[in-house]
């Protein structure tokens, strides 16, 4: 790459606009996560061994590593500008108001508590991540191949009441995190138009139900399978 | 003329210098006329202070007919009050009521120090347009009028952008003090007329370094900056910006 490329890259990642266009771009990435996360976890309701063979294929296959680097990466990414931009704008307004208002035109709860959402979800992604795909190991046979019962895994799991709390809490936070999140991407990315933010707006909103419904939605069948 | 006075509690704002500590300072403040506009309001308390001996309020105020963009104040934690689009010069003290507490502090943020009591430092704005917010092509006499073709559509968005008064409300009113809403309609403004377009990369690069420089916050998109500016300048400009900000960096060979 030539030094001038190298000088604009260095500029533009540096900037408030280009950080918020990478907030933009992988919170979006991480969008299309939860999509194919909840895709997956539907067939929890077709039954275990349709899950199990499913998150066996998953993981059995190598891309998997990459896939995971890259889930990784686009996450982190996410929670470094996070840290960096929350903090440039503490600094920003060191002397707080005495009194300070929302005019009720512009901020909403989901705007106003991104980092503090985003702090539930890294909590809750740490320990979702020990209590199932390091959670306990049980082994099982579908169609003659022995393969992890994850199923029994996740079914064990919600049989305790708090950790079904814990979960649907967290999927509570979730849904304001990306009802603010999925709107406000177009928007980071110079998307704006009077004909289709309207929609976009609504689209978010419909996202952020439809994917903390869903995911709380399997979490309360586990809890009855039991 | 309503002959109905009122009597407000004021709790402003005091603080010497920047170097000072500053506090609220309760006043009481008797014959407040509801035909009498914000800053009236505050001229009569001034006069009482300097008849008392104290020490005036330092404000900002200049135009004081909502174009100048020099009055500020945040009143009861809205910047220029609580009325939409409108200055703090053209809110008038007839929404108030005889008793009424009424907060008045300076817009702050780490880029708009306080000078002395409400008055603060609103500089770093000129200094985000001697960064571009100019156009430097030399177009020689007024041309005939049409002479450049531009759409009644950028026309309006233009001269709806081109309304900004630098007033700093965006800013004050922004969680993260963040200064794109100012940014974008000096960019905005330009960018969409052919004239402003040549410089357009340029123009939209340095203007973000520079704002980013002066230590503005980051835009998380709370739109509260549209629902306080007096000029009602729109959300869809700082999109604009963003746009433009990548083109000028991914596309331009001279940003």
């Amino acid at each position: 790459m030539s030094q001038a490329a190298t000088k604009s890259l260095r500029v533009y990642f540096s900037s408030s606009i280009g950080k918020k266009q990478i907030m933009a771009v992988t919170g979006l990435a991480l969008c299309g996560f939860l999509v194919s996360h909840l895709l997956g976890n539907l067939l929890i309701l077709v039954g275990a061994d349709a899950f199990n063979f499913y998150a066996y294929k998953l993981t059995s296959n190598n891309l998997i590593y990459v896939a995971e680097a890259g889930l990784a990466f686009i996450f982190l990414l996410h929670l470094f500008l996070a840290l960096n931009l929350t903090l440039q704008n503490k600094m920003a307004r060191q002397d707080g108001y005495y009194m300070k208002k929302r005019t009720g035109r512009g901020a909403t709860l989901a705007s106003s508590t991104m980092p503090y959402t985003g702090f539930v979800i890294l909590v809750f992604l740490i320990l979702h991540l020990i209590q199932f795909k390091f959670g306990p190991v049980y082994s099982t046979v579908v169609d003659g191949v022995e393969m992890r019962d994850l199923y029994r895994t996740v079914i064990e799991y919600f049989a305790a009441p708090l950790n079904l709390t814990w979960y649907i809490f967290a999927m509570t936070v979730m849904a304001f995190h990306v009802g603010h999140g999925f709107s406000s991407t177009f928007q980071s990315l110079g998307f704006n138009h009077p004909k289709y933010t309207p929609t976009i707006k609504k689209l978010g909103l419909a996202y952020s139900l439809v994917v903390a419904l869903g995911f709380a939605g399997i979490s309360l069948f586990c809890f009855f399978q039991n | 003329m309503s002959d109905k006075t009122m009597m407000l509690n004021l709790k402003i704002w005091r603080q010497r210098t920047n170097k000072h500590k500053g506090e609220m300072v309760d006043y009481k403040l008797d014959g407040v006329s509801p035909d009498m506009s914000f800053l009236e309001m505050i001229d009569m308390l001034n006069e009482k202070l300097i008849r008392d001996g104290d020490d005036p309020i330092a404000f900002d105020h200049d135009c004081r007919e909502g174009i100048c963009g020099m009055c500020s104040l945040m009143i009861d934690g809205q910047a220029h009050g609580p009325q939409a689009l409108t200055t703090t010069c053209q809110l008038h003290m007839r929404h108030y009521n005889d008793g009424d507490t009424i907060v008045v502090e300076p817009f702050r943020a780490k880029a708009f120090p306080v000078v002395k009591d409400l008055m603060v430092d609103r500089s770093a704005f000129d200094r985000v347009i001697q960064a571009g917010g100019y156009n430097s092509i030399a177009v020689g006499n007024a041309p005939d009028a049409n002479a450049i073709p531009i759409s009644k559509e950028n026309a309006d968005l233009a001269m709806d952008a081109a309304a900004c008064i630098g007033c700093g409300a965006c800013v004050a009113s922004c969680p993260n003090a963040s200064a794109m809403l100012f940014a974008s309609a000096k960019i905005s403004q330009f960018a969409l007329l052919p004239q402003g377009q040549k410089e357009a990369a340029r123009r939209a690069s340095s203007m973000v370094a520079s704002m980013d420089i002066e230590g503005f916050g980051n835009c998380t998109n709370h739109a509260e900056c549209e629902a306080s500016c007096p000029k009602g300048i729109n959300l869809s400009n700082i999109a604009r910006m963003n746009r433009e900000y990548f083109k000028a960096k991914f596309t331009n060979n001279e940003a």
